[in-house]
């Protein structure tokens, strides 16, 4: 074999603290390299095309490229090697950026480190052989989980480009928290007037199969071929005989159940329609507040139903789908705002959160859209905004800026003075941060124009007094401390990761961040992309986002599946785990070891025997440390490759 | 099965709130927390000290924490927050090597500095939960509105002290309510009285403990419940002097917790030496039904 090895500068990232040169001078003495040398950067096209040369010039069979992590640059190296002719499975890479350069700053250490780990990668290349993909066709449907405005979008962009679409959504309607909100910034446009016939498109699309109330129990497979098993929650109504009448409401002697839609802002019935633009507009029990489900008594919903659409019988169900593609979008979760003692959360009745505030705005809300304290009803005067609660505070675990509040609170304040035009805003910052098109001009809008008191500093405590609540806090900008007396209090609730993102992630086999967020491939060239094939991100699943960011990247998610699903056929990965059958006893260990599923146990002459479904091989290589018999081996890291490399690192 | 514990009662109850700890002894005992007196304690120095110098403070403590190390006890405790917190951040600042070794040389004995410390609060309050301490209880508080006062170091800083929430504790409140008075939402419950300025800035004082005497007021409660003697000295013995900076007329009692708690569970008015109050608690205590008392009489 005639290796080539080329060591990169990568800049000073590599050079800086490593001498590539007596690296590359180190490695012609390693055995089968013909040719070394060093490169300032490697992955450019010129020194992609020195690769190539020296393929022609020295008759290389193999490169190594000592530089950043394969995650960064494996696949760009792989096509180098077949633009000259090779197969790209004889190509080696050594990490000597991030395992190396960018770790220790002792460049006689760092050289001696990459040389040795250059000598690793020759020696694993010594016994790399030629691999060959195989095709497999796809499944072209794509599921979305989550129907915010980040999925419905998604969902719609995809059903027009003429896929079948299966949209997940844990509640009984899709909308997300926007289906929530009064008005929307910056245009101050109302949102179910926006977001309403989206719904509807949804419902109407033919391509758009969706099933509400349902979670993802099970996802299996691979891009192109996943299997997912949805578990269909109990509604203790038949979906198909209901006609979204409402008339089970009107009657339902069990008033006093959770109000999810408003945020616990009143009460509603045990069964019930969230709002009147729900879609699917279909009536659902809330089994804990029905007499019928947990006294046995009652019924009167199923007497009055005029299509008899009522089983208090009804079980889950769980149902199969097979899809091509995932799509994420189950956006983010409120603060929970009651972990600041000092602001009363959970206490006083009018210290309420800002998305509590948007349904009281909301025409279609508990108030029909005016604004009344909750605890006695009157109408306030003075209404107190405090940002950032549950963001860009370390003290909580919420370090990071949640993005839109700033936004939203600006809206609101505004909002209350065109509702109570005597009223007073007084909102307590600690910077403004609306960075949008046409943002900042709302935001001083809601200052200049609508008279809003922005005062910079944090309230260290809020106190009841005679009906009213004593608001304390800093002026920063004065330098003095400040007290403000309001009569409700809205505090703008920072986003947190959705409820159950982690288990999510698990299930969908993506990473997601020490807060629960999903991690995007790239932070910045693979924004909607997850490290796994396949699965797309959209929304603020990913992190805290705006309605019209959440939209853009739901249409971006949207046009990765299709280009995805351009092709009919996609290139399974050979480096995959196989079994040598003369070798195999049949004692099924690996079957039960794979996480993947992706071992069979099949017959050979009458003996068991076990067999890798290769597109379902991840390869991992769990099986092949677990077989006793040495059976079944990893394409691309087989034992004679490792054991070659730990040779080359310990030679004594 | 009862725990030992070195019991460090600190200045104030030598004298000012000499109530606090007799009170406090009485309800350990029947709790069944059992209490060793470090044997020749000092002062800790209390504010002055570490306001001046940290090393002091420190090494102030450390003939504590050391004698205490020496006495075969399940932690320290104490009533007095302020000790309290002079004891904890002293066995933290301790874990630094360096300023382990300046403060052993210092008081010249081998410190470790890693024995439990806990206030008598968190003692009561963990050690025999709200609900079992209702079962002692053999004459609640009953028509009695009281708020807790925590005081502004009883739980804080919070990591320091890690003891109930640093904004909005509960645990006087539900030890309270499991005596069986009725505790009123306070709001003021862990704002600074101003005690440690009492001397040099007695305007600021005044301001701040009239607030918290109001908002009492205003609540309609029968009493202040306090944990802490600087908190309680304050509120209490400078009640008309508090009264007069703000132009009002309170006349509202502070008990110590540990004083209704001994009352609820049938100790008497004497043993518990509420003759020691300055505000009369006589009003309140007859809401309780306790006997008006003979021995308060001179
Ligand atoms: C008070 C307030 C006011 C706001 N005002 C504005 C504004 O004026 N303008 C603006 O641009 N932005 C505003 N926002 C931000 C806006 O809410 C978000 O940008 C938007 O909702 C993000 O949409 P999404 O689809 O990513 O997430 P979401 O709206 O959270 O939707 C996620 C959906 O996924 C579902 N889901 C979650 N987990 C699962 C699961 N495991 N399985 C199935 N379904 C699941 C949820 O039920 C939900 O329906 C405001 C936010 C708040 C809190
Ligand atoms: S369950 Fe029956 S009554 Fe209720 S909305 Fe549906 S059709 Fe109407
Ligand atoms: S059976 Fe349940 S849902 Fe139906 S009317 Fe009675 S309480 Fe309401």
């Amino acid at each position: 074999m005639n290796i080539g090895v080329f060591v990169c500068h990568c800049g000073s990232n590599i050079a800086g603290t490593v001498d590539t040169e007596k690296v590359a001078e180190a490695a012609r003495s390693f055995p089968d390299v013909a040719f070394s040398t060093d490169t300032m950067y490697a992955c450019s096209e010129p020194g992609q095309a020195g690769i190539i040369d020296a393929i022609k010039e020295y008759g290389l069979d193999g490169i190594v490229v000592a530089s950043c992590t394969p995650r960064m640059h494996e696949a760009t190296f792989r096509k180098t090697l077949e633009r000259a002719g090779l197969n790209k499975y004889l190509f080696e890479m050594a990490n000597i950026r991030e395992h190396v350069s960018w770790i220790g700053k002792d460049k006689e250490a760092n050289t001696n480190k990459a040389t040795e780990l250059v000598k690793m990668a020759v020696a694993k290349l010594r016994n790399n052989t030629e691999l060959h993909a195989g095709e497999f066709e796809i499944n072209k449907r794509v599921m979305v989980i989550g129907g915010g405005v980040a999925g419905i979008q998604a969902a719609l962009d995809c059903a027009d480009g003429g896929l079948e679409v299966i949209l997940v959504e844990r509640e009984s309607s899709i909308g997300g928290k926007m289906a929530k909100l009064d008005k929307t910034f910056p245009t101050v446009d109302c949102s179910s007037c926006i977001l309403g016939p989206r719904m509807v498109d949804v419902a109407q699309h033919p391509n758009i199969t969706l099933y509400a109330m349902s979670e993802v129990e099970s996802v299996n497979g691979f891009v192109g071929n996943f299997d997912v098993s949805i578990r269909k929650k109990a509604t203790y109504v038949d979906w198909e005989a209901c006609t979204g009448c409402g008339q089970c409401m009107e009657k339902c002697p069990s008033k006093k159940a959770e109000d999810h839609f408003n945020e616990g802002v009143g009460t509603t019935t045990a069964i019930n329609i969230p709002f009147p633009q729900a879609i699917p507009k279909k009536a659902v029990i809330n089994a804990n507040a029905c007499i019928m489900l947990s006294k046995g008594k009652c019924g009167a919903c199923a007497k009055l139903c005029p299509t008899q659409a009522i089983r208090f019988e009804q079980q889950d169900e769980v149902v199969q789908e097979q899809v091509g593609a995932i799509i994420a979008a189950t956006g983010y979760d409120l603060f929970d705002h009651t972990l600041y003692g000092e602001y009363g959360g959970g206490r006083y009745p009018d210290v309420i959160t800002s998305i509590q505030y948007e349904r009281l705005l909301s025409a279609s809300g508990p108030t029909g859209g005016h604004i009344k304290r909750p605890s006695d009803g009157k109408e306030p005067r003075n209404v107190v905004f405090i940002q950032c609660v549950g963001s860009r505070d370390p003290s909580v675990n919420r370090p990071y800026c949640s993005g839109f509040c700033c936004m939203y609170t600006a809206k609101q304040a505004i909002l209350t003075k065109d509702h109570i035009p005597d009223s007073q805003s007084h909102v307590f910052y600690m910077d403004i941060r609306s960075p949008g098109k046409l943002y900042d001009e709302f935001t001083r809008r809601a200052m200049e124009e609508y008279g809003a008191r922005y005062i910079r500093g944090r309230v260290s405590t809020i106190q009841p007094r005679n009906g009213h609540y004593v608001v304390k806090g800093a002026d920063t900008i004065m330098g003095t401390q400040v007290e403000v007396e309001a009569d409700l209090v809205v505090l703008a609730v920072g986003a947190e990761a959705s409820k159950g993102a982690g288990e999510l992630a698990e299930k969908l086999r993506i990473s997601y961040d020490g807060y629960g967020f999903f991690m995007e491939g790239h932070p910045k060239l693979k924004p909607v992309e997850t490290n796994t094939a396949g699965v797309y991100l959209a929304g603020s699943c990913q992190g805290p986002k705006d309605i019209p960011s959440s939209v853009a990247q739901g249409s971006a998610a949207a046009s990765k599946v299709q280009s995805l699903f351009s092709k009919d056929k996609l290139a399974s990965d050979p480096q995959v785990s196989s079994v040598a059958m003369q070798r195999c006893v049949g004692c099924a260990k690996c079957e039960s070891t794979c996480p993947f599923g992706a071992i069979e146990m099949t017959e050979f002459r009458g003996m068991p025997k076990a067999s890798v479904v290769e597109t379902v091989c991840q390869g991992c290589g769990v099986c092949a440390v677990t077989c006793p018999q040495g059976a079944i081996q990893l394409q691309h890291f087989t034992d004679n490759q490792i054991l070659a490399e730990v040779n080359a690192l310990c030679p004594y | 099965m009862s725990k030992q514990y070195a019991y460090y009662p600190g200045c104030s109850a030598m004298g000012s709130s000499i109530e606090y700890d007799i009170s406090t002894r009485a309800l350990c005992k029947s709790l069944g927390v059992e209490l060793v007196d470090i044997p020749d304690w000092n002062c800790c120095g209390s504010t002055p000290a570490h306001a001046s110098d940290h090393l002091l403070s420190a090494s102030l403590v450390a003939r504590n924490l050391a004698i205490a190390e020496s006495m075969d006890v399940e932690g320290i405790i104490t009533p007095c927050p302020s000790c309290l917190k002079n004891l904890k951040t002293t066995s933290l600042r301790m874990q630094r090597k360096d300023f382990h070794e300046k403060v052993e040389s210092i008081v010249e004995r081998p410190v470790r500095a890693d024995l439990p410390i806990r206030s008598v609060l968190q003692t009561v309050v963990e050690h025999c939960s709200p609900q079992s301490i209702a079962e002692h209880v053999s004459k609640p508080l009953k028509s009695l509105k009281v708020v807790p006062y925590y005081g502004c170091i009883m739980n804080r800083p919070p990591d320091v002290m890690t003891f109930d929430d640093p904004e909005n504790p509960t645990s006087l409140d539900r030890l309270m309510g499991a005596l069986g008075a009725e505790v009123l939402p306070f709001p003021h419950k862990v704002d600074c009285c101003g005690a440690s300025l009492g001397l040099v800035r007695r305007e600021l004082v005044t301001r701040l403990s009239g607030r918290i005497l109001d908002a009492a007021a205003s609540l309609g409660a029968d009493a202040i419940v306090t944990a802490c003697p600087m908190c309680q000295l304050n509120l209490d013995l400078r009640q008309n002097q508090i009264n007069r900076a703000n132009g009002t007329q309170h006349s509202m009692p502070i008990f110590y917790y540990t004083q209704l708690a001994g009352l609820a569970l049938g100790q008497s008015e004497s043993c518990l030496r509420m003759d020691k109050l300055c505000v009369s608690p006589a009003k309140a205590l007859q809401q309780v039904g306790a006997p008006a008392q003979e021995e308060r009489a001179r």
